[in-house]
C-alpha cells in the first residue's frame, strides 16, 4: 500500500536529522572570527507583534553594519532565536547562547517574563544583556550585567501626569489591560499619582483579548467630576477602548500609554483616535522634529531604512531593538574589545548616546539612562502624530 | 532472549537509567544538560498523561493546568506561606491530585470526549486564575521561585538539575511500570479496550478512570514544580492551552501507554524548537502537521510501533 | 436602564458571532460526529483574508467573497486530507486531528499574513446610533442582521432543498442515508464547506468591531464550542441561543461583576453544562453515561 510503519518512522527520523544538520550548517556559515552577538525575541506567538519588528530591525541593522565593514575589522554574527512568547524556551535559548554559541553580548528579551527568566543565565555567565522589555524590575534593583532600552512605565506615568497637571486635571479615571504591561503600568501610576495632586476616581480593567469595553467605560463615564481618562495597556485593547470611548461620546480627554506608540494604533482606532494624547519617543514624529533636534538624523535614518526594507510602518518596539543593538555595538567600539566584561563597562559608561527612543546616559545606578525628557507628549491630529502643545 | 528483554519492564527501566547515566559524558556543554533536564521533566508530565490516555483511554486537554498547579505551588509556598520548597512541592502535588479527584468524579461518569472538553475548560480557567491573581501569582509576568533544597542541599547548576530530574523521572517510570503490571494496571488496560467488557468482569470502571486521572495530575504537578525550581521563575504560559496540547502531542508522538514513549515524545517536542532555529517561523505549522499525521497514520506512536515491529521480526 | 441596554447591545453583538461559530460546529457535528476545533480559524481566514485582499487593492465585497471562497477551500481540504483518511478513528482522535489542523492553519497564517492586528472599515460608517440612552454601532447591526440572514438561509437550505434534506438525513442515520443512495462523502464535504463559509462570514462582519489577527481563531472556537454545548450539541436552535446567551453572560459579568474573568464565563459554562445538564438547554444528541 505504502511504506510500512517502520519505513515511515525512518523517514521521519531522517527528516529530523536533516533539519538538525541544515541548522548546524547555516549557523556555521561565517568565516573570519566574527563577533557574536546573541538575541532571543518573541518573533512568533502572542507577543509576535512586538517581537517581529524587533527581529527584523536586528537583522537589518547587522546586515548594514557588516556591509560597512563590520566591527573592529571583524564581521558581526547575529545569533537570533525565537522563544515564541514562552519564558521557559527563552531561558533555554539563553543557556544555548552562553554555553553553545559563546556570544559576547546579548540584545533581546521581548517580554518582561522572558527577560526575567533569562537574566540569571547572563548574570552567572557575566555576559552583558540589553533588554527590550518594559518592566521596571529589570533594572530596579540594578544588576551589573543587565540594561534595558525602553522607558519604564513609571516614567510614562510621570510624563502623563505632568501633562494632566498642566491642563488643570485633578480627578482622573483609569482603565487598564490585565496584560503584564497594563497591570504594571497601572501599579506604577497609582504609586506616583499623589505627586501631581491627582486623585484616581475610577479604576476599571479589561482582558487582553476582550473585544468590547463599553461596560467598563460606561461606569467610568458616569463617575462624578471626571476630568480625564488614562488607558495603560498595549495591543488591540487600547484601540478598542478608544473606539468605544468615542462611541459612548465621553467628552473628557483620553490619554494612552507608550505601549501603543505605533501607526497601527491610529489605523486600528480610526477617527476615534483624534484628540488622544500619549507619551512617545521621537521616532513617531520623525518628520515633525525641529531641524536642530539631535534625535532627528538618527530617527530619520532608522525610519527610512526600516520602512524601505519591510514595507511596514516603523514601530517603537523595533526602535527599542535598534537602540539596544546600537548600544552594544557602540560599547564594543568604545571598549575596542569584544571582551564581555569590557563591553559591560563601556555600556555602563554610555553618555549622551542619541538613539531613536531617547538620549541615553547610563550610570552605575541607572541602567536605563532615560528620563521624562526623552518622551515627547504627542496628540493625534487628522489621523497622524503631532507634537502636543507644550505644557504651560 | 531479545524478545524477553523487549517485554521486560526491568530491562526498560535499566535502559533508561543507562541512557541517563551516559548522557552527561557525551554532552558538549551545560546547554545540552539543560535540554536533557527539560526532557526528563516533561517526560514525567507526559508519563502521567500517558497513563491516563494509554492505559485508561481518556484524554485531558487541560493537563498543563496541573503542571501549573505544581509550579505555582512551589513558588507560592515559600514566598507567601513561608513553607520549605520541597514540602511545598509535595503539598502542591497533593492539591493537584485532590482537585483532579473532585473534578474527575462527576465528569468521568460521562463517556467519550466529554472529559476532554471538561479538562479543556478547567485548564483554561486555571490559566486565567494564574494570570489574573497578581497579588498571589505575580500576574502575567510571573513570579520568582525560591531555590529547591533537599535535606539542606541547595540544588543549583545544570549538572545537579540533570541528576535531580533524571532521578525523578526514573522513580516515576518505575512506579508507572509497576502499575502497568499490577492488577490495577491490567484493569486500566481492560478499560481502554472495552469499558463494557471490563465492567462485565467486575472492574469498577469509574473508580479506575478516576485513579488514572488523579495519578496523571500528580505526575504533572511534580513535573511543574521541578520546572519552576529549575528555572527559578514561573509564568502563566506553563499552564496555557498550547502547553496542554504539547503534552498531548508528546504522548501521541511517543506512543500511548508506553513509558519510553513518553520520553521519546518529550524529547521530540523539547528538541524541536532547538532544531528548527533557522526555520522557527514554521514551528507551529510543523507541530500542527505532526499531530495530524501521527493521529491519522500512526496513532500508536513511535515506540509501540517500533516495539511491535521488533517483536514481529524476532518471533 | 441605559447601562443595562448598553450591555444588552454589546452582548448580542458578540453573541451573534459566537452563535455563527456554534452553528458551524453543529453542522459538522451533525453530519459527521466530529467536533471541529478549527472552526474558529475559518473566522480568522475570513477576517484576515479580507484585510489583506483589500490592502492589495480589491474592493471590499470582492475581497470578502474571495476570502470566503478561500475559507471554504480550507474547509474542504480539512475534510479531504485530515478527516476522511481518519475514518473510523475514535471521537477523541478526531478532536486531536482538528486541534492539529487548527494549529497548522494558525502556523501557516502567521507566515502568509503577518503578526499584527488588523481592522476593516465599518460597512456603513462608525457614527453610533442612540437608542434608549445607550449607543449601538451600525456595524453591530450588520453583525446581528448578517447572523439572522445566515441562520434563516441555513434553515431554508436544510428544510426546503433536496440537498439540505440529504444533509439532515445523513445526520439522522448515516447508514440509512447511504442505503437510499445519498453520497455521504459529498454531504460531509458540503457540511465542512458550508461551516467554513459561515465562519468566514462571521469573521468579515465582526472584524470592524473586534479587530483580527492570525491567532484569534482559538478563542472563538472555544467560546463557540461552549455555546454549542450550552444549547445542546447538535441542535441548531440551541447553537444560536447558546451563542447569544454566552455573549450576554460575558458582557453582564464584565459589567456587573468583574471584568477580569470575562473569558472564564464560557469555560465555567462548559463545566456547569457537563455537570448538571449534559444535554444542554435544548437537548442535543444523547450523551452516554457510565
Amino acid at each position: 500500500m505504502g511504506t510500512s510503519p517502520t519505513g515511515r518512522w525512518m523517514l521521519r527520523a531522517a527528516a529530523l536529522a536533516a533539519a538538525l544538520s541544515v541548522s548546524a550548517l547555516t549557523s556555521a556559515s561565517f568565516a573570519a572570527d566574527p563577533i557574536k552577538i546573541g538575541s532571543v525575541v518573541s518573533a512568533t506567538g502572542p507577543a509576535a507583534f512586538l517581537g517581529d519588528p524587533e527581529a527584523r530591525t536586528l537583522k537589518l541593522y547587522v546586515e548594514e553594519l557588516n556591509k560597512k565593514g563590520g566591527l573592529l575589522g571583524r564581521p558581526v554574527e547575529l545569533i537570533l532565536y525565537d522563544d515564541g512568547g514562552d519564558a521557559n524556551k527563552a531561558r533555554t535559548f539563553a543557556t544555548r547562547l552562553v554555553e553553545d554559541d559563546k556570544v559576547v553580548a546579548v540584545a533581546g528579551g521581548t517580554s518582561t517574563g522572558g527577560t526575567m527568566a533569562m537574566i540569571p543565565v547572563f548574570e552567572d555567565a557575566k555576559i552583558p544583556f540589553v533588554s527590550f522589555a518594559g518592566g521596571i524590575e529589570i533594572i530596579d534593583p540594578v544588576r551589573a550585567f543587565v540594561f534595558k532600552t525602553p522607558h519604564t512605565d513609571k516614567t510614562a506615568c510621570q510624563k502623563i501626569f505632568e501633562d494632566m497637571k498642566a491642563r488643570g486635571f485633578t480627578k482622573v479615571g483609569l482603565i487598564s489591560g490585565t496584560d503584564g504591561f497594563g497591570k504594571s503600568m497601572r501599579a506604577q501610576c497609582l504609586k506616583v499619582v499623589k505627586d501631581y495632586n491627582i486623585t484616581i476616581v475610577a479604576d476599571e480593567s479589561y482582558g487582553a483579548t476582550d473585544s468590547d469595553m463599553t461596560p467598563q467605560l460606561n461606569k467610568i463615564k458616569n463617575t462624578a467630576g471626571l476630568q480625564a481618562v488614562l488607558n495603560p495597556g498595549f495591543g488591540q485593547g487600547p484601540a478598542i477602548v478608544t473606539r468605544n470611548y468615542a462611541q459612548l461620546g465621553i467628552a473628557v480627554p483620553l490619554y494612552q500609554s507608550h505601549g501603543v506608540a505605533s501607526k497601527s494604533f491610529i489605523d486600528l482606532a480610526g477617527p476615534a483616535a483624534n484628540g488622544v494624547r500619549l507619551p512617545a519617543p521621537a521616532l513617531l514624529v520623525a518628520d515633525k522634529l525641529a531641524d536642530g533636534d539631535p534625535q532627528k538624523p538618527v530617527v530619520a535614518a532608522y525610519k527610512g531604512s526600516y520602512e524601505a526594507a519591510t514595507a511596514q510602518p516603523v514601530s517603537t518596539f523595533g526602535g527599542y531593538a535598534f537602540d539596544g543593538i546600537q548600544l552594544v555595538v557602540q560599547a564594543i567600539e568604545k571598549a575596542k574589545s569584544a571582551d564581555p566584561q569590557k563591553i559591560r563597562d563601556a555600556l555602563e559608561a554610555t553618555k549622551g548616546y542619541v538613539g531613536v527612543t531617547g538620549i541615553y546616559t547610563m550610570s552605575p545606578t541607572d541602567h536605563l539612562g532615560l528620563g521624562t525628557d526623552s518622551f515627547r507628549m504627542l496628540e493625534i491630529k487628522n489621523g497622524d502624530w503631532a507634537l502636543a502643545p507644550a505644557a504651560k | 532472549m531479545l524478545v524477553a528483554l523487549l517485554r521486560s519492564r526491568l530491562a526498560a527501566l535499566l535502559l533508561l537509567a543507562a541512557i541517563m547515566a551516559l548522557f552527561p559524558l557525551i554532552a558538549p556543554s551545560a546547554f545540552y544538560l539543560r535540554v536533557a533536564a527539560l526532557v526528563w521533566i516533561f517526560a514525567l508530565a507526559a508519563l502521567g498523561l500517558t497513563i491516563l490516555m494509554g492505559y485508561a483511554g481518556q484524554v485531558s486537554l487541560g493537563h498543563a493546568g496541573f503542571l501549573g498547579l505544581g509550579a505555582y505551588g512551589v513558588a507560592i509556598g515559600p514566598a507567601h506561606l513561608g513553607l520549605p520548597p520541597l514540602l511545598s512541592l509535595v503539598l502542591a502535588a497533593a492539591l493537584a491530585g485532590l482537585i483532579a479527584y473532585l473534578v474527575g468524579r462527576p465528569i468521568l461518569r460521562l463517556k467519550g470526549y466529554y472529559l476532554a472538553i471538561a479538562t479543556l475548560g478547567f485548564g483554561m480557567i486555571l490559566a486565567l486564575v494564574f494570570n489574573s491573581e497578581s497579588a498571589v501569582t505575580g500576574g502575567p509576568d510571573g513570579m520568582a521561585v525560591a531555590r529547591m533544597t533537599v535535606l539542606g542541599w541547595r540544588i543549583t547548576g545544570a549538572l545537579n538539575w540533570y541528576w535531580v530530574s533524571a532521578g525523578a523521572l526514573l522513580v516515576g517510570a518505575w512506579l508507572a511500570l509497576n502499575l502497568q503490571a499490577s492488577p490495577s494496571g491490567r484493569a486500566l488496560r481492560a478499560l481502554h479496550d472495552s469499558e463494557v467488557a471490563a465492567a462485565g468482569v467486575g472492574v469498577n470502571v469509574a473508580a479506575k478512570k478516576l485513579s488514572a486521572f488523579v495519578i496523571g495530575a500528580v505526575y504533572a504537578a511534580f513535573a511543574g514544580g521541578l520546572l519552576a525550581s529549575l528555572n527559578g521563575l514561573i509564568t502563566p504560559e506553563a499552564s496555557s492551552f498550547m502547553q496542554s496540547i504539547e503534552l498531548v502531542a508528546m504522548v501521541i508522538i511517543g506512543g500511548l501507554g508506553s513509558v519510553f514513549g513518553a520520553v521519546v515524545g518529550a524529547a521530540f517536542l523539547v528538541v524541536l524548537p532547538q532544531a528548527l532555529t533557522a526555520f522557527q517561523e514554521y514551528e507551529q505549522a510543523v507541530l500542527g502537521l505532526l499531530i495530524m499525521v501521527f493521529m491519522i497514520f500512526l496513532p500508536d506512536g513511535i515506540v509501540p510501533t517500533i516495539r511491535r515491529w521488533l517483536l514481529e521480526r524476532l518471533s | 436602564m441605559a447601562e443595562f441596554l448598553q450591555l444588552v447591545f454589546s452582548g448580542l453583538t458578540v453573541g451573534a458571532v459566537y452563535a455563527l461559530v456554534a452553528l458551524g460546529f453543529t453542522l459538522i457535528y451533525n453530519a459527521s460526529d466530529v467536533i471541529n476545533f478549527a472552526q474558529g480559524d475559518f473566522v480568522m481566514i475570513g477576517g484576515m483574508g479580507t484585510v489583506f485582499l483589500t490592502a492589495a487593492g480589491l474592493a471590499l465585497p470582492v475581497a470578502a467573497f474571495i476570502a470566503i471562497v478561500a475559507a471554504v477551500m480550507v474547509g474542504l481540504a480539512l475534510h479531504r486530507f485530515a478527516i476522511q483518511p481518519a475514518r473510523g478513528a475514535s471521537p477523541v482522535a478526531l478532536i486531536m486531528i482538528t486541534i492539529g489542523a487548527s494549529i497548522f492553519i494558525r502556523g501557516v497564517a502567521q507566515i502568509v499574513f503577518d503578526k499584527q492586528f488588523h481592522s476593516l472599515p465599518a460597512f456603513s460608517g462608525s457614527d453610533p446610533i442612540h437608542l434608549g440612552g445607550a449607543t449601538i454601532l451600525p456595524q453591530s447591526l450588520w453583525v446581528m442582521g448578517g447572523a439572522l440572514v445566515v441562520v434563516a438561509g441555513l434553515y431554508a437550505f436544510l428544510e426546503h432543498t433536496l440537498l439540505g434534506k440529504a444533509v439532515l438525513a445523513t445526520a439522522a442515520n448515516r447508514l440509512a442515508a447511504r442505503l437510499v443512495g445519498i453520497n455521504v462523502t459529498v454531504i460531509l464535504a458540503l457540511a465542512f464547506g458550508v461551516s467554513a463559509a459561515i465562519g468566514a462570514v462571521a469573521g468579515i462582519l465582526v472584524t470592524p468591531i473586534t479587530l483580527t489577527r492570525f491567532d484569534v481563531g482559538t478563542l472563538f472556537a472555544l467560546k463557540g464550542f461552549a455555546a454549542a454545548m450550552l444549547g445542546g450539541m447538535g441542535n441548531p436552535l440551541g447553537a444560536v441561543v447558546g451563542g447569544l446567551l454566552i455573549g450576554l453572560l460575558e458582557t453582564f459579568g464584565a459589567g456587573y461583576l468583574s471584568s477580569t474573568y470575562k473569558d472564564a464565563v464560557a469555560f465555567v459554562a462548559i463545566l456547569l453544562v457537563l455537570l448538571f445538564m449534559p444535554r444542554g438547554l435544548f437537548g442535543g444528541r444523547s450523551v452516554e453515561r457510565v
